[in-house]
């Protein structure tokens, strides 16, 4: 039995390590690179390695979950805020994730970024990244949860912006931070209002997780929290996990996000904050069953976004953009295990979509580093040329498209049996999205990897620190799906669904095989389909005109028209009218008054006598 | 040390001793004078820090007390002391000033002159705040406002749009000094009538308060000297819509004066009104507070809405600093404890931010010669430091969790969302709006190409020249990360504070039934 | 037998004098002549109620006046000094300067 100390300490590693290096990097010297790369690498390891002793002892039965270390972060009378680490079997499996998917690509950076003159901020902020993600998964209540998810936000922002240079990407930095603000506009009023509601008491109001889980049977009861109370938070919150896990409508920064060097897209655009949403959900899934209305939302948010993302990493060229459409779909999966009541089914696709996700991001960030180009029409025949980058690729867009005995088809055919279960509409959907993700997967194969080679590629492979991670995740994501992620989590994996397997195998066949007639075969012209579809081609390629509503609603009503007619209304009303206005009246006395002043002595002095009897006069009479 | 030495008065005379040395150093020897400021603040630096770690948090109320009879007739007397809210702020105060007399290295003409205005400007503001006397209160008061003109008149700059000055360095001196003595006058009737009414015979304000607590004054007297007192301070907190001379008043400022203009100077209208107003009138408080939680809202939205459409740096920081202070009063307005923690708390972490912004934009004004948002960019290059502090000033005022602001505002949107929900919910809107004009800022400053004409831009290279900035920062993160002490130290006399106030549905009832004379 | 009225009386007309002096008169010597003119008869009635009430301060008064007034005649004269020299002028509506 381990108990005390040592867990503690574990735990209290787990999360501040990362913190450290961060602290570390800037303070020790921004210009060593070897060093604040060791910093980093070493901040994240540690934390990897209490994860895995915590893991241990877990399944040795040595130790009880869930556990909880705490310290009082804020502490009056009449409000108490602990910062504190919370571990159970949900919390260590996404430290798992955090630390270990994010280890690899710790190291995978230094190749990447080996000649990157921002190197030791790329990997400051790289760790900062770490201890907030570590923050929003091992929080005990709702405020730390917030403080890491705004946190990941920033290094999110920082890390997309890393070439600042480049206007492109600082200006997808600003909209994914501003993005992600509006969201959690909604997503802080949720929390208010489940503090403001979590007690009849202003004094025992509260924010942690287990006491408001235990609360709110009785909250309920007593009419205190009313269902429409419930209801209205619990899509507050979801709010946040719009921005944060990018479902639609507030999708659009993740695809600009691209703009940023590719293990970060790896590490924050697919496989960690991103999916930090889903986690959220999944960790107060208690709060959401009370509300079946909040619930069938989120299903049908997960199941759009599943869908429409999925149809537009159909017609993109860019290899990092297919990617992130790709990981759009699939987080509105997850989202939509989670609202058809199967949280379980939602961590299970979020960590096997973490490692291949990952290892497909790494593989094109090869791809990148070794041919300095990132569209796929002006790349083909790597297969030959960058032969490890290109096997790992093909594990992970196996794994994608749910490939059976791959991660990818246990944890995906999970969440469409709980659609065959509760929603026949969503299950279709779910099962034309696979469709589409070997379509699109398929396409990006056939075209950058199979084929001839276009003149004046030069492609080499890139150096081992960056193949060892491909490798290490390339193994994850081929046994991922027998790790008994489900049964660890609590909710052993269901029976296996013959019927839905196979629909799902047939989309999947269908998919990939319409993929390699058009592009491989070139049976079908891609351009005729085009052609034929005009509208369809406009609107995909136009991304739903999302952005372009977006853009103008910004530049146009929020910049021009409001801020605008605030700025006038400054200028010309409240300076030029009242503040001026009145400097300009009291000019105006002046100008009538100063009429008085002759300049003539005896002219004063007849007043001043005037003045003088008139005294005397009043004097007289009182 | 309490016992021995009066550490309020050397505090507060320290940087006025420094004035008067000054005035004999010869005009050539700038070299001396910038260090007899440095060493003027270092000294009331020290002795702040002092002072919030020894307050003693278990007695509470005001401590360091110094009392010195003047004139007793009319019962004024050079009475200082602090308790804990008023020891947060002379800590800010410290901070900006310290900073403050570093960042003016960047000062180059008449140095000797400039730096007797600012230690006189820095001495009426630790005046205030340690005042525990009307007449002195209001004497330090508008030894803080006067230094201004010439500090902005003589060392300013003119606000320019496209390269044509829109409004010169003169014209703000003037308007601020004008605008700001009219609020001091407004408020001065408001004292001298209550004075006057209370019949106490004594500018003390603990013996006042001690008198007004057994003797309370009329509640309908109360409800015509208040407004009189608030909106007097309110200008300068400022209150919308008293607003407009700060932002042209921070943009023609040289920035260390913007520094402490916007970082303390604004704040003495928010501790005005919390110390003398709310303190002496408690009934007239509770009436009128209603009206300041609505106008404050138009602080929060509308002043963002404002900076958003801003294209110089400075104004864009000053119209922030007037939303930002929309939360400080919401804070204050709200008569909880939880709220008015979280408005002083928030009058230091955005005290501080403001200050690190202002001394940002000088040096990328200094080192460009512009200000205009659409002439600069890419400054990233060649400034990493500076741009470095500009991301996280950016960050800190748009209350990123790790800094002051972010617990400050918590604090004051938590304590006002039972009796104000709405303007809680546009709080938290507000939130928004400033992480957009204030990442618009950087991406327009510091991100993006470099022009040709700034590839010579100089960053702050020495550890002395980062400094200040560092300092900043760092009080910042510490704030933000451990709030606990601070908060602690506030709320041990903002609780009480609160608790004397009466509950908003009594004294309505007190109104309507006293409507015969008493 | 001279009263306190009679002096009184005296003091009053020397007062007018000086005062009507002073509205009709342009040249500024005569003017300032005309003020000690309105000071002396001020001084008058100050000795004459000494006199009738016994109490000597009213005397001391005088002193300052005469003290108030001699200054105030060397202020007057350098002024008038001034002008003759500046603006070839004695005449005080030529001198308007301070006027809106």
């Amino acid at each position: 039995m381990v108990t005390g100390f040592p867990v503690a300490l574990a735990a209290w590693t787990l999360l501040l390590a990362p913190l450290a290096a961060a602290a570390g990097i800037p303070l020790l010297g921004l210009h060593r690179k070897r060093l604040s790369a060791s910093l980093a690498i070493g901040g994240l390891l540690v934390p990897f390695a209490c994860a895995c002793w915590l893991l241990l002892h877990t399944l040795q039965g040595s130790l009880h979950l869930p556990l909880e270390v705490k310290v009082s972060w804020l502490l009056l009378p009449d409000l108490a805020i602990p910062f504190g680490v919370l571990i159970d079997p949900l919390s260590l499996l996404m430290s798992l994730i955090v630390t270990g998917v994010g280890s690899a690509i710790f190291i995978y950076s230094t190749g990447y970024m080996a000649h990157d003159s921002g190197y030791s901020r790329y990997f400051t902020m790289l760790s900062l990244f770490a201890f907030s993600m570590l923050t929003i998964v091992l929080a005990n209540n709702w405020l730390e949860l917030f403080i890491g998810w705004e946190l990941v936000g920033f290094c999110s922002y920082a890390l997309i912006g890393h070439w600042f240079e480049k206007p492109q990407a600082a200006d997808a930095g600003k909209k994914a931070f501003l993005v992600n603000r509006v969201a959690d506009f909604g997503f802080m009023l949720g929390i208010l209002a489940l503090w403001a509601h979590s007690s009849p008491l202003a004094a025992e109001r509260t924010l942690n997780y287990q006491l408001l889980q235990t609360r709110l049977p009785s909250l309920l009861q007593s009419g205190w929290l009313s269902h429409e109370t419930l209801v209205l938070t619990g899509l507050l919150i979801f709010c946040g996990v719009l921005g944060k896990s990018a479902q639609m409508p507030l999708h659009v920064w993740l695809p600009d996000a691209m703009e940023g060097p590719t293990p970060v897209s790896a590490l924050i655009h697919a496989a960690t904050m991103v999916a930090a949403g889903v986690y959220m959900l999944c960790r107060n899934f208690w709060l959401f069953q009370g509300a079946p209305a909040v619930l069938e939302t989120i299903a049908w948010v997960g199941g759009a976004t599943a869908f429409f993302s999925a149809a537009l990493a159909v017609v993109e060229p860019d290899l990092k953009r297919i990617l992130a459409y790709s990981t759009l779909s699939q987080l509105g999966y997850m989202v939509m295990a989670v609202g058809l009541g199967g949280h379980v089914a939602g961590m299970y696709h979020l960590t096997t979509h973490a490692f291949f996700k990952a290892l497909l991001f790494l593989a094109a960030g090869s791809v990148i580093h070794g041919t300095r180009r990132q569209n796929i029409r002006e790349l083909g025949g790597l297969r030959r040329s960058m032969p490890w980058t290109s096997a790992t690729f093909f594990i992970g867009a196996l794994a994608l498209c749910g490939f059976p005995a791959l991660s990818g088809f246990f944890s995906k055919d999970e969440i469409l049996v709980l659609a065959h279960e509760h929603n026949a509409l969503l299950y279709w959907i779910g099962s034309v999205t696979a469709g589409l993700t070997a379509f699109y997967a398929t396409r990006a194969w056939c075209v950058a990897f199979l084929g001839q080679a276009p003149e004046h590629l030069h492609a080499h492979e890139s150096p081992p620190v960056m193949l060892i991670p491909l490798v290490l995740l390339s193994v994850l994501s081929i046994v991922g799906g027998y790790l008994g992620i489900p049964a660890f989590l609590g909710e052993p994996a269901g029976a296996f669904h013959w019927d839905v397997a196979a629909t799902s195998l047939a989309a999947i066949a269908t998919g990939a095989g319409l993929a390699w007639l058009i592009y491989r075969r070139k049976a079908i012209a891609a351009e005729a389909i085009a052609r034929r579809c005009a509208w369809l081609h406009r609107l995909l390629v136009n991304r739903y005109f999302f952005d372009d509503v977006y853009t103008w609603y910004v530049e146009q009503v929020q910049q021009r028209l409001i801020a605008g007619a605030c700025a006038l209304f400054e200028r010309f009303i409240i300076i030029g009218l009242a503040v001026n206005g009145l400097a300009w009246l009291t000019q105006l006395a002046g100008r009538a008054i100063r009429r008085v002043q002759t300049g003539r002595v005896q002219g004063y002095v007849l007043g001043f006598c005037c003045g003088i009897i008139a005294l005397l006069y009043l004097a007289g009479r009182f | 040390m309490p016992t021995v030495v009066p550490v309020l008065a050397v505090l507060l005379l320290a940087p006025a001793l420094g004035a008067v040395l000054l005035c004999a150093v010869p005009a050539s020897r700038a070299d001396w004078a910038r260090r007899i400021a440095v060493a003027a603040t270092s000294v009331s630096l020290a002795l702040a820090v002092w002072i919030v770690f020894d307050y003693d948090r278990a007695t509470g109320g005001y401590q360091y007390e110094v009392l010195i009879p003047w004139v007793r007739p009319l019962g004024i007397g050079f009475h200082l002391g602090v308790d804990g809210m008023s020891a947060v702020l002379v800590l800010l105060h410290a901070l900006c000033s310290f900073t403050g007399v570093l960042i003016s290295y960047a000062i180059k003409e008449r140095v000797k002159e400039y730096y007797i205005f600012y230690l006189l400007l820095i001495t009426g503001v630790f005046g205030v705040f340690t005042s525990l006397d009307l007449f002195f209160f209001y004497f330090f008061y508008e030894m803080a406002v006067i230094p201004m003109y010439p500090l902005i008149g003589i060392w300013g700059s003119d606000v320019k749009e496209h390269g044509v000055v829109r409004f010169s360095k003169e014209y703000a001196a003037m308007k601020l000094t004008i605008y700001l003595t009219a609020g001091a006058v407004l408020a001065l009737t408001g004292l001298l009538w209550l004075y006057v009414s209370s019949g106490a015979g004594t500018f003390d304000v603990v013996a006042l308060q001690h008198h007004l607590s057994a003797f309370p004054l009329d509640a309908r007297r109360q409800a015509m000297i208040f407004p009189l007192l608030a909106v007097g301070f309110g200008v300068i907190a400022p209150l919308w819509p008293f607003h407009s001379w700060s932002p042209i008043g921070h943009a023609a400022a040289p920035s260390a004066v913007s520094m402490l203009h916007a970082g303390v100077l604004m704040k003495l209208g928010s501790y005005a009104i919390i110390r003398l107003a709310m303190g002496l009138l408690p009934d007239g408080a509770v009436m009128w507070l209603p009206w300041v939680a609505a106008l404050c809202t138009m602080n929060i939205i509308y002043g963002g809405l404002v900076a958003m459409a801003q294209k110089d740096l400075k104004l864009i920081i000053g119209y922030s600093s007037s939303s930002h202070m929309g939360y400080v009063l919401l804070g204050i307005a709200a008569l909880t404890p939880l709220a008015l923690d979280g408005a002083v708390l928030l009058m230091f972490a955005h005290g501080l931010m403001t200050a690190l912004a202002f001394a940002l934009v000088g040096h990328v004004y200094d080192e460009t010669h512009t200000r205009y948002l659409p002439e600069l960019g890419g400054l990233g290059k060649s400034l990493p430091f500076i741009a470095t502090c500009g991301v996280i000033a950016a960050m800190a005022s748009s209350s990123l969790p790790g800094f002051g602001n972010f617990v400050a505002e918590l604090l004051v949107i938590l304590g006002s969302w039972d009796r104000y929900p709405l303007q809680a919910i546009l709080a938290v809107l507000g939130i928004v709006i400033t992480s957009v004009y204030m990442l618009r800022m950087v991406r327009g400053t510091f991100f993006g190409t470099l022009p040709q004409t700034f590839t010579h831009a100089q960053d702050a290279q020495t550890f002395f020249a980062r400094l200040p900035y560092l300092v900043l920062v760092a009080v910042l993160l510490l704030v933000g990360c451990w709030p606990r002490p601070l908060i602690r130290l506030i709320d041990v006399s903002a609780r009480p504070f609160i608790s004397t106030f009466a509950h908003p549905e009594a004294i309505r009832m007190a109104t309507t039934t006293s409507s015969q004379p008493r | 037998m001279i009263t306190l009225t009679h002096y009184l009386v005296l003091s009053a007309l020397l007062f007018t004098i000086g005062l009507a002096g002073i509205m009709t008169r342009r040249n500024v010597i005569l003017i300032l002549l005309c003020v000690e003119l309105m000071f002396n008869a001020a001084n008058l009635a100050f000795v004459a109620f000494a006199k009738s009430l016994g109490d000597p301060s009213g005397q001391v008064i005088v002193f300052f006046v005469i003290t108030v007034a001699a200054a105030e005649v060397t202020v007057g004269l350098a002024i008038a000094i001034l002008m003759a020299r500046r603006l070839s002028t004695l005449n005080a509506d030529e001198v308007s300067l301070l006027k809106w």
